[in-house]
């Protein structure tokens, strides 16, 4: 009966990540606008986007094989999988366990793989410049995860998202140089991953600006919606792993019942709001970075995990 | 007994090799060979398994009276034998099916049955060897039946000089062992691997036996700076021997590693573990870079063994240091993740291989900017070589991860660690190991999707057929191994357990009862993982998924000419090739590491003669290490050529003034 | 309470550090003298957190001369002297940023392993707070060394100088009089090359420290 009850806290996390992702980007375009003083699209446009492709015919290349066609599902799926394991509104769901936060950066990769290669499928210049650009950008993005994961695992003696949470919420945390810099080195990784600006612009076509847009050039109806659902899923994901190790506060621990699961429900919807408001407001107030300095950003955050963690190494209390 | 049985199977190999000399024309004689190749490498592995599983508790020894008289040939199976035989006749097994249909394109197989048995015969030997001399003279009958197997097709050009490098770095390295062994024997002089283990050598001592093993079985496994005959050797030989030199030979070269340092030098010093996990995680990071830079499939997958062996050693650095500070949990967390991945190496390496030489024999070129647009000529070998690129770029639910995941739980408990160099040298090498892992991924984006996707860029590409069913079957079992073994990693670590307690005193906890089939490695409270789970998860999500859309949304389809933001151009040679994939990762790192240089000329406006690129890279090592050895060597050779020359009267006089000197050290020394 | 403020003052002398790697970062002109003025800033608030948990309130004064003169003054002087002298906005590493940032963790981990053994005997915060004070020297003369501009050494000279006073204010009791002779130098030495480079800036045409090594008078 228990075990039952766990699933279905399970599986309600992982609808709710699916339901909530659209709205983040939809929210974040939505403040863009206002920000330049537009009226901007409606929120839930991206839902309706979404709907529109689905129903759509997809135009296939003669050129494009399986890969092609079985890429968005799989990219789908393995974002989708790992936007599940992180602490949303509780920790220490019963699959929570499955995949601790290296695990998480490694399926991310899987679905970059997937999608890289379906950017070089089709033989076009376009999906070869996205797919070079994006393995370059995740050969700095994904070391730079991983330190900022051994800064925060060296803390909390242990990888799982759930336990790093639960000691995040405890008391003898205190405010560490370490988490300091892996928080930026986080906001870091987490801008270039989803193809934010200053590393990629996620409104434009132009071929000299995009990474994530080269790869997906090819795609259309409901392959095309299914990738967008998934870097939807990817910013959501981000963001979530962001509030729920640094500001912990409001997330119910599994066991707790119903209603502290709503009230963690609440909670994170506040976060996300509000850290979808500070990415907008970043993304307003700086210009786009040209590709050969982006090696130098994620560069400094590699730097900056590295540095976390070697001072953690070195001593105790920082 | 099964020590017994594991010698009449290198016996019938012995047996097969010589038969092949005389039979060599005969028409069934591939099918003879490898077949018995095929069956003999089979009960080996069974045999193997068996032994390691049932987890002995005392090992088997085994003495022939051939060799040295006073020493006879000794032989020993214990659970650090038994997994490396394992690995070495899985990887057997596979290459025979293989060999089978691959070599029926073979122009001269004279040249290649004799040598594979024995090839396949001296990996096993070396394993189950028990004493310095068979160890070495099994060492020497695997590197010569490799080196002729390199030189199988040496009228090709660069084969015969990848032949003489090899040459020339295997007695090298035999030579390094040979000088360790003589340390190891001390003045007691006992060659026999049970007196050296029963009294190490003092610290002094030890270390110098540690740095000439590095030297004798790393330049061997690849290790940098000794590897620059790797990427050589390895593709020049045939596809199947490339997938054992790569995916097995390496691996002999960490068992004769393990077995030295762990086993027979007794307890580490903590400096071990750092010098050893630093070669470790700068071999990596450079193998996977050379890699990136290559175009050529077969020397791209050479190079990334060099990045494996690295990622294997800082596992055993890691081990080292662990078991210097009496951390034995760590130490045997370090050297599972270690051997885990010397496993998963060889079974994806291996398949990576085949893969690459079911392309050579479809369409004849080994070059990747010939190649492209193979997935639609090629599905199958496409599907088993994703698989396999999948698995060595460390993605789950495959192997590669589940080992890496292992070597980053090892990094994390290091900072129980107190020496200070250790306490900076450890996160390092984790970044260079995450660093590695991440340019992995893009290296095998670019392998994969250069050869195998895209459109064909030559007639070779655009005619290929599919390979034989021999081959497919043998690419197909190792990736699904590869599935395998990264869903139920559980079994193999619990099948480790006895090789580890044995090195290092401890082991992992039992996987096999834990929930769900998950795995811990140190403590639940700290990590696990389920493999299981999450491939479950991805394949319902995306099965259900494409289910449900296409039920209730759409699945109309429709084919049309490429979008290419609506300037498609028919010439293939308008997309991306293996070069123009590497150039921002070239810009980032290769300026550093290979000084690279690229210039551009363009013709003036109106001129229609083609731009030109140029790209200039160096091997920084061979400018720095080789060419001064080889500058040196060939200067010292000219002047001692002058001694040919001589006249009778003056080698009387040498031999005389020898004489002389060596009474008088003999005078001295009394 | 005791814990929390010492947590603070760790904060702000690890937020020097990153501050100073922005400075490494930096690759123009007028960015560069900004993340200075951030630079001081920060001195400056670490050193009136000092003065509060140390009861020392002639520190304050300490802070007020570092924000008024470090933060504003010389930043807007500075500012005045680029444009004035028409510099080529655009800083010129000499090896890549990427290398030079890792140098910088370098020196860091070089300054922890100096900095930790020697100071065994006192708290760990004030010896990791020691530590970062000597990374901020360092990475201050790495700035001086891996760029080819003359602003970029005035800067890294003067981020020496914030270096110096972390780590004179971290231990108790600085006597103010050192710190005003100190800041004033530093005015006189900044007002001195500003006057040098309007000097080299009519004789020779650039502030280009590598076009003005072949006028030096022993080179061959």
């Amino acid at each position: 009966m228990a075990i039952a009850l766990d699933l279905l806290v399970q599986f309600g996390q992982m609808l709710l990540v699916l339901a909530l992702a659209p709205l983040l980007t939809g929210y974040v375009r939505k403040v863009k606008a206002h920000l330049l003083r537009r009226q901007g699209p409606p929120l839930l446009q991206p839902y309706r986007d979404l709907l529109r492709l689905l129903r759509k015919e997809v135009v296939l290349a003669h050129t494009a094989s399986w890969v092609f066609r079985a890429a968005p599902y799989l990219v789908f799926a393995a974002t989708w999988v790992a936007a599940s394991l992180v602490p949303t509104f509780a920790t220490g769901l019963i699959f929570s366990y499955a995949a601790d936060m290296i695990a998480i950066v490694a399926l991310l990769g899987s679905a970059r793989f997937m999608l890289a290669l379906a950017g070089l499928d089709v033989g076009t210049s376009f999906g070869g410049i996205g797919s070079s650009r994006e393995m370059m950008i995740a050969s700095l993005a994904e070391p730079a995860m991983l330190m900022v994961t051994f800064t925060l695992s060296l803390l909390a003696g242990s990888t799982q998202l759930s336990s790093i949470a639960a000691f995040m919420q405890g008391a003898g945390v205190g405010l560490r140089v370490s988490l300091a810099l892996a928080l930026i080195g986080l906001v870091m990784v987490a801008i270039a991953e989803n193809a934010r600006i200053p590393v990629d612009n996620p409104a434009t076509h132009l071929e000299l600006t995009m990474v994530h847009e080269a790869m997906i050039l090819e795609y259309s109806g409901r392959h095309l919606a299914v990738i967008e659902a998934a870097s939807y899923l990817k910013l959501l994901l981000y963001v979530s792993v962001i509030a729920c190790v640094f500001f912990p506060w409001g997330i119910a621990v599994s066991g707790q019942g119903p209603a502290a699961y709503l009230g963690g429900v609440g909670v994170y919807v506040l976060k996300l709001a509000a850290c979808g408001f500070l990415l907008a407001v970043f993304e307003t107030a700086i210009a786009k970075m040209r590709v050969f300095r982006v090696p130098d950003f994620l560069g400094a955050a590699l730097m900056l995990g590295f540095l976390a963690a070697l001072l953690l190494f070195v001593s105790r209390a920082a | 007994m099964a020590l017994t049985g594991l010698m009449w199977c290198v016996a019938a190999l012995l047996a097969a090799g010589v038969a092949a000399v005389a039979a060599a024309r005969v028409r069934a004689a591939s099918a003879l060979v490898y077949g018995t190749a095929l069956c003999v490498s089979t009960a080996a592995l069974g045999i193997a398994g068996a032994s390691l599983l049932t987890g002995h508790a005392t090992a088997g020894t085994l003495t022939l009276p051939v060799g040295l008289p006073w020493l006879g040939a000794h032989f020993r199976l214990d659970a650090l034998a038994a997994f490396f035989l394992v690995v070495v006749n899985l990887g057997g097994a596979m290459a025979s099916p293989f060999g089978l249909g691959y070599g029926r394109h073979e122009e001269t197989p004279a040249r290649v049955l004799p040598f594979f048995p024995a090839f396949l015969a001296g990996m096993n030997l070396v394993v189950l060897a028990d004493d310095a001399f068979t160890f070495l003279f099994t060492w020497e009958l695997m590197s010569l039946s490799s080196w002729a197997l390199v030189m199988a097709h040496h009228r090709r050009s660069g084969n015969a000089a990848a032949g003489y490098l090899y040459l020339i770095m295997a007695s090298f390295g035999t030579l390094a062992l040979l000088l360790a062994f003589g340390l190891l024997a001390g003045s007691a002089g006992d060659y026999a691997f049970e007196g050296m283990r029963a009294a190490p050598p003092a610290a002094g001592m030890a270390g110098a036996v540690l740095a000439l093993v590095l030297i004798g079985a790393g330049s061997k496994a690849g290790l940098v700076p000794l590897h620059v005959w790797l990427p050589l050797a390895h593709p020049a030989a045939p596809s199947h021997v490339s997938a054992l030199m790569s995916g097995v030979m390496t691996k002999v070269a960490v068992y004769g590693f393990v077995r030295i340092v762990f086993d027979l030098l007794g307890a580490p010093i903590w400096w071990w573990g750092a010098l050893v996990a630093l070669l470790g995680g700068i071999t990596a990071v450079m193998g996977v870079l050379h890699a990136l830079m290559e175009h050529d499939l077969k020397r791209l997958l050479a190079y990334h063994t060099v990045e494996n062996i690295g990622i294997i050693f800082i596992g055993l650095g890691l081990a080292l240091a662990f078991e210097a500070n009496r951390m034995s949990a760590a130490a045997a967390l370090g050297l599972t993740a270690a051997l885990f991945h010397v496993f998963n190496h060889s079974l994806f390496k291996s398949l990576l291989f085949f893969g690459s030489g079911a392309v050579l024999t479809a369409t004849g070129e080994r070059d990747m900017e010939r190649l492209g647009g193979l997935v639609h000529r090629m599905p199958l070998t496409a599907f088993a070589f994703l698989v396999g690129s999948a698995a060595i770029s460390a993605l789950p639910p495959f192997n590669g991860f589940v080992s890496e995941w292992l070597t980053f739980q090892a990094v994390l408990l290091s900072p129980g660690l107190p020496q200070w160099l250790l306490k900076f040298l450890v996160p390092a090498m984790g970044a260079l190991l995450a660093l590695s892992a991440a340019l992995a991924a893009a290296c095998f984006v670019k392998a994969f999707g250069v050869t195998f996707l895209g459109r064909p860029r030559s007639d070779a590409a655009r005619d290929a057929v599919e390979t034989d069913r021999w081959s497919l079957a043998a690419m197909f079992i190792l990736a699904a191994l590869c599935l395998v073994a990264g869903i139920l990693p559980g079994y193999f670590i619990d099948a480790l357990a006895p090789v580890t307690q044995a090195l290092a005193g401890a082991h992992l906890p039992r996987q096999e009862q834990l929930d769900w089939l998950t795995i811990v490695p140190v403590a639940q409270s700290r990590s696990s993982y389920n493999g299981l789970l999450l491939f479950l998860f991805i394949a319902l999500a995306a099965g259900l998924g494409a289910e449900a859309i296409h039920r209730w949304a759409s699945d109309a389809v429709r084919r049309s000419a490429a979008w290419d933001c609506g300037f498609p151009d028919p010439s293939p040679a308008t997309q991306y090739t293996a070069g123009s994939f590497s150039q921002p990762i070239r810009k980032v790192f290769g300026t550093v590491v290979f000084r690279a240089r690229e210039e551009v000329h363009m013709p003036p406006p109106g001129d229609m003669r083609a731009g030109r690129m140029h790209v200039r890279m160096r091997d920084v090592l061979w400018d720095a290490f080789y060419a001064p050895i080889t500058g040196l060597v060939g200067f010292g050779a000219d002047h001692l050529n002058k001694v040919q020359f001589l006249t009778i009267r003056a080698y009387l006089t040498l031999v005389f003034g020898a004489l002389v000197v060596l009474l008088m050290v003999l005078a001295i020394w009394q | 309470m005791d814990q929390l403020a010492l947590d603070v003052a760790h904060l702000f002398a690890g937020g020097l550090v990153l501050v100073s790697f922005m400075l490494l970062y930096q690759d123009r002109m007028t960015g560069l003298v900004n993340v200075f003025a951030l630079h001081a800033l920060v001195v400056s608030t670490s050193v009136a957190w000092q003065a509060n948990i140390q009861h020392a309130p002639h520190l304050y004064i300490t802070a007020a001369i570092a924000l008024a003169v470090k933060a504003f003054v010389i930043p807007m002087a500075l500012h005045r002297i680029i444009v004035r002298l028409g510099i080529h906005r655009e800083i010129d590493p000499v090896v890549g940023i990427g290398q030079t940032m890792l140098a910088g963790i370098g020196l860091v981990a070089l300054s922890i392993m100096v900095m930790l053994p020697i100071t065994a005997q006192a708290g760990t915060l004030a010896r990791e707070d020691l530590a970062f004070a000597l990374s901020v020297v360092l990475l201050g003369l790495l700035m001086m060394i891996a760029r080819r501009n003359a602003v970029s050494q005035v800067i890294g000279f003067m981020s020496i100088e914030n270096g110096l006073i972390l780590a004179a204010t971290g231990a108790k009791g600085m006597p103010l009089v050192v710190e005003i002779s100190v800041a004033f130098s530093i005015l006189v030495a900044l007002i001195v090359i500003g006057v040098f480079l309007f000097r080299i800036r009519e004789r020779f045409d650039s502030v280009d420290i590598h076009a003005l090594h072949e006028h030096r008078g022993e080179q061959p």
